[in-house]
């Protein structure tokens, strides 16, 4: 990391020291937490569709995965926490590696397709395997992450403990993208057939960032397992795949920090839109948390119609105009200035 | 002997059951051929025309007491216009697309429909009347609603008519010359925006129409969308994606395929059966099996 980006590494890990400080409140801690997996998540998922241009909405899948993984095996086999967590991991790599080859092969549409296909079966396993998973009254009694010995008891505590594994992905995600991996995804990005013709193994990449990304939504569902204590099918159907797309879009394709940011931003959206009901009330607009769906795709479309970049580039790019359109401005006045003295 | 018999009669209501279900598949799989032949996209919205015209259909005969044929045109003409809307809201301002904006500009109108249906419409399914008796009808043995046989019929129907508008009218030649060359199409002074937003018109128009048929069945809810457009895609993938007589057959096949497996294999996993088969195709053999790999290499995709 270089630049700018380890100043806003910086920025990261300093918010992260101070929010709980600033936040006191459990309920809006764990909203934070519950950002954490979030961001998690829509790292990996940036991972894929911003650098290796590949679109996939089934990441659900894998933090589902991951998530069941950790919790069947602590909660029925009394396995250590670490241990679940681990076998999450190889468990999502086998699966992807198994999805990605023959999927990442088809482009576009039919790898969306795929995905999504795979992440409805996904859904419908833990539903329908009842023995497994607990079926739809969920899985219970999955204990809490400690390390030898000392538990992550308070919010607080695992508030720290995410968001160190955020970081952690961020540090990841930019180093994969300095590397010969990276510019090699770049490459891909611009021209499949140019990147092919300098000996970039095209499938071999693309399968890589694949199972990177799972990886990363693995971890985030191991996680969510370990701070809830319990799972159950409802936060994994297909639409949590769409709103992690949602997240990584509305941020910023081609952005580890738009991710970041767009997943931060949708993650504390409901609880902005419940805050703002209660003015919207007093204006005689009755807003209900049923309306969030149609808020969600609609901040989706119109980021995509109009700043198909996101909103932390355009953000970027809007700063750089006002600092130029400032500069000019302020040369103007200096000239404008001599020229009234010279007078 | 009695055994056998028991057998078959199983076997064929299964079959009932599976080209019912079939028969929805394909046309959600003709409505993603459309629009795919038109412009490439896939519509990740498709599942969600369905949805709207069977409940569209459910206030208009249930709550207003209109009659079922009147109904039924007001419907389609109700989501026909929600397409085409879509099309000249979302797809046509797009200067620069790339597939990634296009899904997920797609995505984005299925969330805001959905969202819309639920605020609308509530969260609860709907019951809606059938067309004709509710009575089931003896068939050799098997059982079957007068409504499945709508289905059917509707089905036909409309197989007939997509046949003769793209062989023998002129807007639909216009159509298929778009499909196989826009520019060349363009050459020949054929107004290609407009063919695009005709097709995004038939397209929800075909869903809508699937919607009505089967909301009497199923009772419809606002989340079905996602899972009806997976499995029409499913259809569309296994007949050769924009070829839509393909799309029929696979669609049926789909239908009875899933029918089978929920009755001899296991019913929790209905749903994930044409998905598997989704994928499979997809792995294996994706030009589909009536495609020939050589046409899916002139796609663009």
């Amino acid at each position: 990391m270089k630049g700018k980006n380890s100043a806003g590494f910086l920025v990261l890990i300093i918010s992260i020291i101070l929010i709980p400080f600033l936040v006191t409140n459990d309920y809006y801690l764990g909203v934070l937490i519950f950002t954490a997996f979030n961001c998690l998540a829509s790292i990996g998922l940036c991972l894929l569709m911003g650098y290796a241009g590949q679109i996939s909405i089934g990441h659900g899948a894998f933090v589902a995965i991951g998530a069941y993984t950790s919790g069947i095996l602590t909660a029925k086999f009394a396995w250590s926490p670490w241990i679940a967590m681990l076998c999450g991991v190889l468990l999502v790599i086998v699966i992807a590696f198994c999805l990605g080859i023959p999927a990442l092969r088809l482009k576009g549409h039919y790898l969306a397709m795929a995905t999504l296909g795979f992440a409805s079966i996904v859904h419908i396993v833990a539903v329908a395997a009842v023995d497994l998973t607990g079926g739809p009254s969920g899985l219970v009694n999955i204990p809490r992450l400690d390390f030898f010995g000392y538990v992550l008891n308070s919010d607080k505590q695992y508030f720290y403990f995410s968001w160190s594994v955020v970081a952690l992905g961020v540090y990841i995600a930019f180093n994969l993208i300095n590397s010969r991996v990276g510019r090699g995804l770049q490459a891909i990005h611009g021209s499949e057939d140019a990147a092919a013709s300098l000996g970039i193994n095209i499938t071999s990449y693309k399968v890589q960032v694949f199972i990177l990304s799972a990886v990363f939504a693995s971890v985030s569902g191991s996680l969510y397992a370990y701070y809830m204590n319990y799972i159950d099918p409802g936060p994994f159907d297909v639409s949590y795949s769409v709103l992690l797309v949602t997240m990584v879009a509305v941020g910023g394709l081609h952005n580890i920090w738009g991710a970041l940011i767009g997943a931060i931003f949708l993650s504390l959206l409901p609880e902005f839109l419940s805050f703002l009901s209660d003015y919207l009330q007093l204006l005689g607009i009755e807003y209900q948390p049923d309306y969030d769906t149609l808020v969600y795709g609609g901040i989706l479309l119109t980021i995509m119609l109009f700043l198909p970049e996101g909103i932390f580039v355009s953000l970027v790019n809007a700063i750089g105009f006002v600092k130029a359109s400032m500069k000019k401005l302020a040369g103007k006045k200096f000239s404008g200035g001599s020229a009234g003295r010279e007078q | 002997m009695n055994h056998t018999d028991g057998t078959l009669i199983d076997v064929l209501q299964f079959l009932f059951m599976g080209i019912q279900r079939g028969s929805i598949y394909a046309m959600v799989a003709m409505g993603f051929n459309m629009i795919y032949n038109a412009t490439g996209i896939i519509n990740f919205a498709q599942g969600e025309f369905v949805v709207l015209g069977g409940l569209m259909m459910v206030s208009l005969t249930m709550a207003f007491n209109l009659s079922i044929v009147f109904a039924f045109i007001l419907t389609v003409l109700f989501v026909m216009v929600a397409g085409i809307l879509m099309e000249r809201l979302t797809i046509n301002p797009v200067k620069e697309p790339t597939v990634l904006r296009l899904i997920i500009i797609t995505i984005a109108v299925s969330i805001i429909i959905k969202g819309a249906a639920m605020c609308f419409w509530g969260k609860g399914s709907h019951y809606m009347r059938h067309f004709s008796s509710s009575e089931s009808l003896d068939f050799y043995g098997a059982t079957i609603l007068p409504q499945t046989l709508w289905i059917f019929a509707i089905l036909f129907f409309l197989v007939v008519a997509y046949v003769i508008f793209f062989n023998y009218t002129m807007t639909g030649k216009c159509m298929r010359a778009c499909a196989i060359n826009r520019d060349a199409a363009r050459l020949a002074g054929i107004n290609d925006r407009k063919m695009v937003m005709l097709s995004f018109a038939l397209s929800a128009g075909i869903g809508a129409i699937a919607g009505i048929i089967i909301t009497p069945i199923i009772q419809m809810d606002y989340t079905r969308g996602a899972m009806l457009g997976l499995k029409g895609f499913g259809a569309a993938v296994l007949g050769g994606l924009g070829n839509s007589m393909g799309a029929v057959f696979a669609g049926i096949l789909l239908g009875i395929l899933e029918a089978l497996g929920a009755g001899y294999i296991s019913s929790h996993y209905m749903d994930a059966i044409a998905l598997v088969i989704l994928l499979l195709v997809l792995f294996i053999r994706p030009s589909g099996i009536f495609g020939s790999s050589e046409a899916m290499r002139l796609k663009e995709f």
